[in-house]
C-alpha cells in the first residue's frame, strides 16, 4: 500500500450540519472516501491508503483540482483505494461533499 | 488459342478428384480428409469462412489435420483469425502467406507467430477491402464455407448469419474456384435459398451448427457511472446539436449506454424521432429498449447475434428478414451502408496520439481492424447532402462556397481516459508505431486516421476537432479532454480556457450536465435479464450471460 | 403513533451497497450505526499482506425501526473482499446478536458474502461458530433472526451455514445460497460435475428461486429494497422460538428431502418431480407467475 498526505487551502468551506459521511467501497477499481469535519474552515486535509503504486502526481492534480471546484474547506478526508481510475476517485470526492451538505433527518 | 480455358479444366479436375469422395454433393464426414486432400492443391489460395461471428469451424479443423506433406504452401485469405485451428494450419506449414482483417482472441498468438517467421504477412485488412479483393488480386482457388443447412442439390440456408457467405461464393464460384460447405444438416427443402446450388459444388453435413461468437452483447450490470456521464455528453453534445439519425456503433460499453441512455436521458431531452432512427449495426441486445420504446425505424446487419434470432424475427418491422422470418444479413452490403449511408460513426479505442489517429494494438497484440476503419473513415465518393453532413463540413471549412463544399462524416472517438489497469488512453506515441518497425511493415496499423477523426469524446468533455485551425489547436483540443493523464496534465490551460469559450471544448457544466447526474438508475435496462424482459422474453441470451 | 414512511425510491438489492440496502429497508432516517467507520476498527491483518482496508471492515451493523418495531441490523458489503467473514467483521456480528439477546430485539441481516475471509481463516472460521451459537441463543431466548439473501456475493461457505440458522430467510431470485461456491465445486470436482461458467447453471442449482422451492428460503421477493421491506416486516411477525421438537421436524424434511430427490441430476428434474407445469421454464417466470407455479413447493421449517 502506498501512502500519500495533503494538506490544502480551500477557497470554499463545506456546506450542511453533518459530522461526517461516506461513500463508495474498497474494491478493485473502486475506493472509500470518508468525510470528517475538522477546523481550520479555509483548509483540507487528505490521506490516501492506495493499492496502486506510483500515481503520486495524479493524485496531487486530482485532489487540488479537487478542492478549487468544489466546496471542501473544513474537512479531513481519509481514502481506501482499490486502485481506482482518477475519474472514479473525482466523481467520489465530489459525491462525498454532496452528501455531507444533505439535511439530516 | 488452345490455351484458354485452363481454369475451367482446373476446376472439372478438382471436381472429379471431389467426386471420388462424395455421394452427389455430400461429402461424408469420415471421407473428409482424402477428400480436401483431392481438392486442394499446394500453393492454392484458400478462403476458410470466419469473421468476428461465425465460423466454419469443423472444415478449419479438418484442414488443419490434414499431412503438410501432402498440402503446403496455402495462401489463406480469410476475414477472420479467430480458432486456434486458423493458426495451426501455420503451425503445421499446411499455409505459408495470410491476408486478414480480423484477429480478436487470437491476436497475441498470431503477433508471436509474425515475430517467430510462421506466418507471411500479406496485409491487414477492413472487411470491406478484403472483401474488394477477392475480385480483383486475392480471389479463392477454394472457398471452405458454413451454412444452416442444405438441400442434395447444394442450395444453401444461411439462416441469420449470412454474414460474408455471398461475397466469398460470387467472387470464389464465379471465378473458376471450389466452393465446400459445412452445414448443420442437410434437408429436403432449404427454408430459403441464400446460395443458390450452383454456386456450390460439395456440402459436408456436420449435425452440429457452426460456431457463432456472442461478440455483440454488453452486460448493463458492467456500465459504469462514468460510462454514463460520457454517453450523456456524447447524446446531449453531438447526437442532439447534428441530428443524427443515420449511423453505426462500434462495440463496447460506452456505446451500449448511449443505447441504453435512449429511451430514458434522450427521451427527456425531446430527441425521439430526430436521432437514432436508422442504423447499420449488429442486432445489440442493449438497443432492446431503444426499439421497444418505438425510437427505430430501422436497421440493417452485418450479422446476427446469439440469442437476439427470435427477437429479429418477431420485429421485421425493424429489420431485414427473409420469407422464413430470420434475419438476412450481409457484411459487405452492410459494410458499404456504414461507409455511404451513415452521417455517423461512433466507437472506442485503445490508443489516441496528439495528432488524433488511434489504435487498438499494443505490440503484443495484433487486433486486425475488423469494420472499424471503414466505418470509422470520411468517404470522399459521397455526394448525397444531409444536414449532419453539411453542418460538420461548414465547420470544418467554413470558407468555402457552400455549394461546392464537402461535406464531413461525423467520425466520434468515445472513452474514459484511463482504461483497464489505469492504462491511459492518450499517448505520446501509439504502440502501433513500434509493433511496425519491428515487423517492418509500411504501415503502422492505424484504425481511424486522425484526418478522419471529427471528436472525442470522454468523462472531461468534448472536443470538436472539425473547428480546429491549426495543429497546435487540436493538440491542446486533445489534451484538453484528456483527463489527468500525462498528456492531460501537460496541457496549455490558458489556451484551453480560450478553445472553451469558442465551442471546441465543451465540459459537462457547459452542457448542463452535472457529472453527479450520472447514474446506474438513468439505463434502461441494468442487467441482461432486464433485457430479456423488455423483450418480452423473445432475447435469449446465452447461459454464460444469465445470472437466473 | 405516525405511519413509519420508508424510503420509496426503486432500489436493486442486487446492485445496492451494504449502506443503501439497510437506509433503504428501515424506516426512514431510524437507522444509527454502532462502531461507524469513523472508528477506524479495521482488520489487524490485511496489512500484513499489504491488501486495502475498509473503515467498517466491511459489515455495516446498528439499530433502527422496521414499520415502527426496534430492531437491530447487519449488512455485509459484498463487494469489500467478497464480503467475506474476517476477525472484525465476524466480531461486529457476534456483538449485534449478543446485544438482541440482552436487549430482546429481533435482528435482519443482510447477507453478502463468499464465506471465509482467506488472510484470516482461522479468525473467520471461529467467528462463523461463534455467530452460529449467538443466532441459537438469541432465537432460544425469544428472538428472531431473519436473513435478507439477494447480493452480488450471494451467501455462501460459513455465511451459509449461519443463514441456516437463521428464523427465516428472504431471498430473491440474484441471491445464492450454498456451502460450496461454483469455482469450489468445479475445482474438487471436475468441470463435468459443475461448470462454474455455465451461469444458467449456477442460477438454477444455487439462486433463489431453486431454494426457495426445495424449502432453504421461506419467502421469495424480486430484486427490489422494498420487496425485501415488506417481506422481513411480515417475517418478523412470526412467533419466536427453537426447541427441540423444531430441530426434530426439521431433521425429518431434510431426511424425506433426501429420499425423494438425492438421486436428480439437475434441479429441472426436481421441479417436475414437485409436479410444476412446463420445469424448464421455471428460470424465465416474473416473480407473479413463479410463486403461482411455487405452490406444491417443499415447505421450509423454522430450522434448515
Amino acid at each position: 500500500m502506498e501512502k500519500l498526505s495533503f494538506r490544502l487551502t480551500a477557497p470554499r468551506s463545506a456546506g450542511g450540519t453533518r459530522a461526517q459521511a461516506i461513500v463508495g467501497v474498497v474494491a478493485s477499481g473502486n475506493l472509500e472516501v470518508l468525510l470528517e469535519r475538522s477546523p481550520p474552515a479555509d483548509t483540507c486535509t487528505i490521506d490516501i491508503a492506495t493499492a496502486a503504486h506510483g500515481f503520486g502526481a495524479v493524485w496531487d492534480a486530482v485532489v487540488r483540482d479537487f478542492v478549487t471546484r468544489r466546496p471542501a474547506g473544513g474537512l479531513r478526508i481519509s481514502i481506501n483505494d482499490g486502485g481506482a481510475r482518477p475519474d472514479t476517485v473525482a466523481l467520489r470526492l465530489a459525491q462525498g461533499v454532496r452528501k455531507i451538505e444533505e439535511p439530516e433527518r | 488459342m488452345s490455351d484458354w480455358g485452363m481454369q475451367k479444366a482446373a476446376l472439372g479436375e478438382r471436381l472429379a478428384a471431389g467426386r471420388q469422395h462424395a455421394r452427389g454433393k455430400v461429402v461424408p464426414i469420415p471421407d473428409l480428409p482424402a477428400f480436401l486432400k483431392g481438392v486442394i492443391r499446394s500453393g492454392d489460395r484458400v478462403c476458410l469462412e470466419g469473421d468476428n461471428q461465425k465460423q466454419a469451424d469443423m472444415l478449419a479443423s479438418a484442414l488443419a489435420n490434414l499431412d503438410p506433406r501432402d498440402v503446403h504452401d496455402l495462401h489463406m485469405v480469410q476475414s477472420g483469425v479467430v480458432l486456434p485451428s486458423h493458426l495451426d494450419i501455420f503451425e503445421k506449414g499446411i499455409a505459408r502467406r495470410l491476408d486478414f482483417s480480423y484477429s480478436g482472441p487470437q491476436s497475441a498468438r498470431i503477433a508471436r507467430m509474425l515475430f517467430g517467421g510462421k506466418i507471411e504477412l500479406g496485409a491487414v485488412h477492413t472487411y470491406l477491402e478484403l472483401f474488394a479483393r477477392y475480385f480483383i488480386d486475392l480471389t479463392p482457388n477454394v472457398a471452405l464455407i458454413a451454412a444452416v443447412s442444405a438441400d442434395k442439390d447444394g442450395n444453401l440456408y444461411t439462416g441469420p448469419n449470412t454474414e460474408d457467405t455471398p461475397t466469398v461464393v460470387e467472387a470464389t464460384s464465379y471465378k473458376n474456384g471450389l466452393v465446400v460447405a459445412q452445414v448443420t444438416e442437410i434437408v429436403d427443402k432449404v427454408p430459403r435459398v441464400d446460395i443458390p446450388g450452383d454456386l456450390v459444388h460439395f456440402v459436408v453435413e456436420a449435425g452440429r451448427p457452426f460456431y457463432v461468437e456472442p461478440l455483440f452483447t454488453r452486460d448493463p450490470a458492467a456500465i459504469t457511472e462514468t460510462q454514463i456521464l460520457t454517453a450523456m455528453l456524447a447524446i446531449k453534445g453531438i447526437y442532439a446539436p447534428y441530428g443524427v439519425r443515420r449511423l453505426n456503433h462500434g462495440i463496447g460499453f460506452n456505446t451500449a449506454a448511449i443505447e441504453l441512455l435512449l429511451p430514458t436521458y434522450g427521451e427527456k431531452l425531446g430527441l425521439k424521432d430526430k436521432v437514432c432512427t436508422h442504423f447499420a449495426l449488429n442486432p445489440h441486445p442493449t438497443m432492446i429498449p431503444a426499439i421497444e420504446a418505438g425510437w427505430v425505424e430501422q436497421i440493417h446487419c452485418f450479422g446476427s447475434e446469439v440469442g437476439m434470432e427470435d427477437y429479429v424475427a418477431a420485429r421485421s418491422d425493424v429489420f431485414f428478414t427473409g420469407p422464413d422470418g430470420s434475419l438476412r444479413s450481409n457484411r459487405a452490403f452492410c459494410q458499404t451502408a456504414g461507409l455511404y449511408a451513415c452521417d455517423m460513426f461512433i466507437g472506442s479505442t485503445l490508443q489516441i496520439d496528439l495528432e488524433g489517429h488511434s489504435s487498438t494494438v499494443t505490440t503484443s497484440r495484433i487486433a486486425g481492424f475488423g469494420g472499424a476503419p471503414n466505418m470509422g473513415s470520411d468517404p470522399r465518393g459521397r455526394r448525397h447532402p444531409s444536414e449532419p453532413w453539411l453542418k460538420a463540413g461548414a465547420e470544418a471549412d467554413p470558407d468555402t462556397n457552400a455549394a461546392l463544399r464537402r461535406g464531413r462524416k461525423l467520425v466520434v472517438q468515445i472513452g474514459e481516459t484511463f482504461g483497464d489497469r489505469n492504462t491511459p488512453l492518450f499517448v505520446e506515441r501509439l504502440d502501433a508505431l513500434d509493433l511496425a518497425e519491428e515487423l517492418k511493415l509500411d504501415l503502422a496499423p492505424v484504425m481511424v486516421y486522425s484526418d478522419d477523426v471529427t471528436h472525442i469524446v470522454t468523462e472531461e468533455g468534448i472536443a470538436n476537432l472539425l473547428m480546429c485551425r491549426s495543429k497546435d489547436e487540436r493538440e491542446q483540443a486533445i489534451r484538453g479532454v484528456a483527463g489527468y493523464t500525462d498528456i492531460g496534465r501537460a496541457r496549455d490551460a490558458k489556451l484551453i480556457e480560450q478553445l472553451r469559450q469558442r465551442g471546441v471544448i465543451q465540459r459537462p457544466e457547459d452542457l448542463g450536465i452535472d457529472p453527479l447526474d450520472a447514474d446506474r438508475n438513468l439505463l434502461a435496462a441494468r442487467s441482461i435479464k432486464d433485457l430479456m424482459l423488455a423483450s418480452g422474453g423473445l432475447y435469449r441470451p446465452p447461459s454464460r450471460f444469465r445470472n437466473w | 403513533m405516525t405511519a413509519a414512511t420508508c424510503n420509496d425510491v426503486s432500489l436493486s438489492w442486487y446492485e445496492a451497497s451494504a449502506r443503501q440496502r439497510i437506509d433503504a429497508l428501515v424506516d426512514a432516517g431510524s437507522f444509527c450505526e454502532f462502531i461507524g467507520p469513523e472508528l477506524r476498527e479495521i482488520s489487524p491483518h490485511l496489512a500484513i499482506f499489504d491488501l486495502p482496508e475498509q473503515f467498517d471492515d466491511g459489515i455495516v451493523v446498528g439499530r433502527g425501526r422496521l414499520d415502527g418495531k426496534a430492531v437491530l441490523l447487519a449488512a455485509q458489503e459484498g463487494r469489500f473482499m467478497g464480503g467475506a467473514f474476517g476477525e472484525v467483521h465476524g466480531a461486529k456480528l457476534t456483538g449485534l446478536l449478543r446485544a438482541a439477546r440482552a436487549l430482546s430485539q429481533d435482528v435482519l441481516i443482510l447477507f453478502d458474502t463468499g464465506g471465509v475471509r482467506l488472510q484470516e481463516a482461522n479468525a473467520g472460521e471461529l467467528a462463523i461458530a461463534e455467530i452460529m451459537r449467538a443466532v441459537i441463543e438469541a432465537r432460544r431466548a425469544g428472538v428472531n433472526v431473519v436473513g435478507l439473501i439477494g447480493g452480488r456475493a450471494g451467501c455462501y461457505g460459513g455465511g451459509s451455514l449461519i443463514a441456516g440458522t437463521c428464523s427465516k430467510v428472504i431471498i430473491s431470485e440474484q441471491g445464492r445460497l450454498s456451502v460450496s461456491g461454483p469455482e469450489v465445486i468445479e475445482t474438487n470436482r471436475g468441470i463435468e460435475e459443475f461448470d462454474s461458467r455455465d451461469r444458467a447453471l449456477v442460477w438454477r442449482t444455487m439462486g433463489g428461486k431453486h431454494r426457495f422451492l426445495i424449502g432453504g428460503a421461506d419467502a421469495f421477493v424480486d430484486d427490489e429494497a422494498l420487496a425485501f421491506r415488506q417481506s422481513a416486516i411480515v417475517a418478523l411477525k412470526i412467533s419466536p422460538g427453537c426447541d427441540v421438537a423444531v430441530l426434530a421436524a426439521e431433521q425429518a424434511r431434510l431426511e424425506r428431502r433426501l429420499q425423494r430427490f438425492g438421486e436428480v441430476e439437475d434441479a429441472v428434474e426436481i421441479w417436475q418431480t414437485l409436479g410444476i407445469d412446463q420445469p424448464t421454464e421455471i428460470p424465465a417466470r416474473p416473480t407473479g407467475a413463479f410463486l403461482r407455479a411455487a405452490n406444491n413447493r417443499e415447505s421450509a421449517d423454522d430450522a434448515r
